[in-house]
């Protein structure tokens, strides 16, 4: 296992006119393991991610994969990196199966445009029995008829069927009851097991201290601590969220020049 | 909510062992998942026919069957245009004068000593590329500029209603000599020609399933429902010999009719197995989705609209060779409406993403069905106005509450 972080991003800086969303933060995540992102709303969760996934680029600032630096300027970029992002609304399309939703916009095809389905249909099964998602009675229903477990179920599958070594998870509980988010929560740990780097945006701390194994918080646009689950507890993250002080990893030392706070 | 009982359920292996799923199942799966299918307008369309049939001498025959395949053929291809935009979750006003266009291009080119005339298939050629580029301009006002589609397809119905009128106004309906377009609404095929067609179709049809199967089995998927793929090899080639033997009683096989079955397995095809088609319902379920899987929405909405207008263009040579000639009315009465109702009452939905190319073709049979049986019952047009009218309403609202069972179900 490289002790090297999968995706490193150094002292990223991005503003919305004169709003200052993000300012000189560091964020990694190394393969194996499942790194929370957490802070209140407004923190600047969402914008990081977005630079990650090629949404909108960064001001300032650094990105490196597999320790070369990168430019990510399109979610194709992203993909071809290997970073998925799984965002909250899931993006699938319900008048479509589940292998269908699986292989939109990749379907597999020959030379005359025609779709593969043995193809599609097999590897689909594979992809989920390899993640264990077994409650889904067939691949061929509609993404309609299913429940939002399965539906995560499904949007993280895909996710995580292209080779990708990063996975991305925007609130995957968010909208799910206990059994459900159970489900998915073992899903997590799992993708981690099998060698992805996860990161997990979430604002359930519960769900965070059941799977992640570092904890990385946001507050108001700047670095508010990085955790190890195992040396912390809840009310020292819950304390970073609402009252930490602007912190940097060790190492990396920028003169902070009045940034408003 | 239905779903924390799901996950509650003791998990099924997921095809791991082959667990083979029943037609029955299915079926009932698609209708709680909001999807009717084509049952509703199958069930349909037999009871209409069950109905004429007792109630009159003259429309069990063999020339009324040919009769009815003739008459409905002119809507069928415009509906296999509406299909496709209405799976995107468009409308395309434009279609019935568009086709008048097409009529009125093949019309004007093939008119014998004009300085333009053009021989053989070209006015047909021509006039169906013309009607593309209709196509192309009007789907690029909606995919690019964002103009909706009502508006601009609207806008086109009056443009094209225009143009047409503007040609045919002060010289008068054209007369079409030409073979070429005529036949399309008026050869039929010699009996020996008729039951080859059957016998090609299927085998074209049993051989497309057994090379299916070849590949499940290639890839040790499990067939789905060994029942209903037995079903299938038997009823198709059933059907298109008993569709043959009722046509070769009268005076064959219409040529009309040739080009539905052509056309529905050419726009089937296209629509379920290739990626175009898979996007096409992708946009229409979720353009969002769509867009962020990296499908070209905008290329994808183009596209349709021009097959609409093409669509449209083969239904206006049709038209126009069913009277010989084309008029200044051309592409007006009912036409525009029955093309979409036929979408809508085959099971295709308003809303976007649900439905099949088949549709075309059943609603375009239900609605030429009923007006031919009024007619004969010699009900007025006012009757049969309203019939339809009420066969539409009828089916929309299945749709409609098909969807709102759907967004039950769903999460």
């Amino acid at each position: 296992m490289p002790e090297s972080p999968t995706l490193e991003l150094r002292d990223i800086t991005k503003s919305f006119g004169s709003v200052q969303a993000l300012s000189d933060v560091d964020f990694e995540v190394r393969s194996g393991e499942v790194m929370a992102l957490v802070g209140d709303n407004g923190a600047g969760k969402s914008t990081l991610i977005k630079t990650v996934a090629g949404i909108h680029a960064a001001d300032h600032g650094e990105i490196l994969f597999d320790g070369q630096p990168v430019h990510i300027s399109s979610p194709k970029d992203a993909a071809k990196l290997g970073i998925e992002v799984v965002y909250q609304d899931l993006a699938l399309c319900d008048n479509l199966d589940v292998v269908q939703n699986m292989y939109l916009g990749r379907e597999a095809h020959d030379a005359l445009q025609r779709l593969q389905e043995a193809v599609m249909e097999q590897k689909t099964s594979e992809t989920l029995r390899s993640l264990r998602v077994t409650t889904i009675r067939s691949i061929r229903q509609s993404v309609a008829t299913l429940s939002g477990g399965q539906r995560q179920s499904v949007a993280v599958a895909r996710a995580v069927m292209w080779n990708s070594k990063v996975v991305i998870l925007d609130e995957p509980t968010a909208a799910l009851g206990v059994a459900q988010t159970e489900q998915v929560l073992t899903l997590v740990k799992r993708l981690a097991e099998q060698g992805l780097g996860v990161v997990l945006i979430s604002h359930n701390l519960h769900d965070i201290f059941e799977v992640a194994d570092r904890i990385t918080v946001l507050r108001l646009g700047r670095n508010a601590g990085l955790y190890e689950r195992e040396k912390t507890n809840q009310q020292e993250v819950v304390h970073a969220i609402t009252a930490g002080a602007p912190t940097k990893v060790a190492g990396i030392t920028t003169a902070e020049t009045g940034a408003p706070a | 909510m239905t779903g924390d009982s799901a996950v509650e359920a003791p998990p099924a292996p997921l095809s791991a062992d082959p667990e083979v799923e029943s037609f029955g199942t299915r079926v009932w799966e698609n209708i709680k998942g909001g999807n009717l299918g084509s049952w509703p307008v199958i069930i349909g369309l037999i009871g209409i026919v069950v109905v004429f049939s007792l109630t009159t001498e003259n429309f069990f025959t063999a020339v009324n069957f040919n009769n009815i395949i003739t008459q409905m053929t002119g809507t069928t291809m415009l509906a296999f245009g509406v299909v496709f935009v209405l799976l995107l979750g468009e409308i395309d006003l434009s279609i019935a004068y568009v086709s008048a266009v097409a009529g009125v291009v093949a019309a004007e080119l093939q008119l014998p000593d004009s300085g333009h005339t053009l021989p053989g298939i070209w006015p047909i050629v021509v006039a169906l590329l013309a009607v593309a580029v209709i196509g192309l301009v009007q789907g690029s006002f909606v995919a690019l500029i964002g103009v909706p589609s009502f508006v601009v397809t609207l806008a086109g119905l009056l443009i094209w209603q225009g143009y047409v009128q503007k040609q045919l106004g002060a010289a008068g309906p054209i007369i079409i000599q030409s073979r070429w377009i005529n036949y399309t609404a008026q050869y039929f095929f010699s009996k020996e020609a008729g039951w080859l067609m059957a016998a090609l179709i299927s085998a074209l049809y049993v051989g497309g399933i057994v090379g299916g199967i070849v590949q499940r089995r290639r890839h040790r998927i499990p067939l789905r429902d060994p029942a209903l793929i037995v079903l299938k090899m038997v009823g198709v080639p059933a059907l298109a010999f008993g569709v043959v033997a009722i046509c070769n009683h009268d005076r064959g096989v219409p040529l009309a009719g040739v080009l539905i079955v052509v056309f529905l397995v050419f726009w089937t095809y296209i629509a379920k197995r290739t990626t175009f088609g898979r996007h096409v319902y992708a946009v229409g379920g979720n353009a969002e989705a769509a867009r962020r899987a990296g499908i070209s929405v905008a290329r994808i909405r183009i596209i349709v609209f021009m097959i609409s207008s093409f669509m449209a263009g083969v239904g206006g040579i049709v038209l126009a060779a069913r009277l010989s000639s084309v008029a200044p009315d051309q592409g007006g009465g009912t036409l525009l409406l029955d093309a979409i109702s036929a979408a809508v009452i085959g099971g295709t939905s308003l809303f976007g993403g649900r439905g099949e190319v088949r549709s075309a073709v059943l609603g375009a049979a239900v609605i030429a069905t009923i007006a031919n049986g009024l007619f004969i019952h010699q009900f007025s047009n006012g009757v049969i106005f309203i019939t339809t009218g009420c066969i539409l309403l009828f089916a929309v609202t299945l749709d409609t509450l098909a969807r709102r069972r759907q967004a039950k179900t769903g999460r």
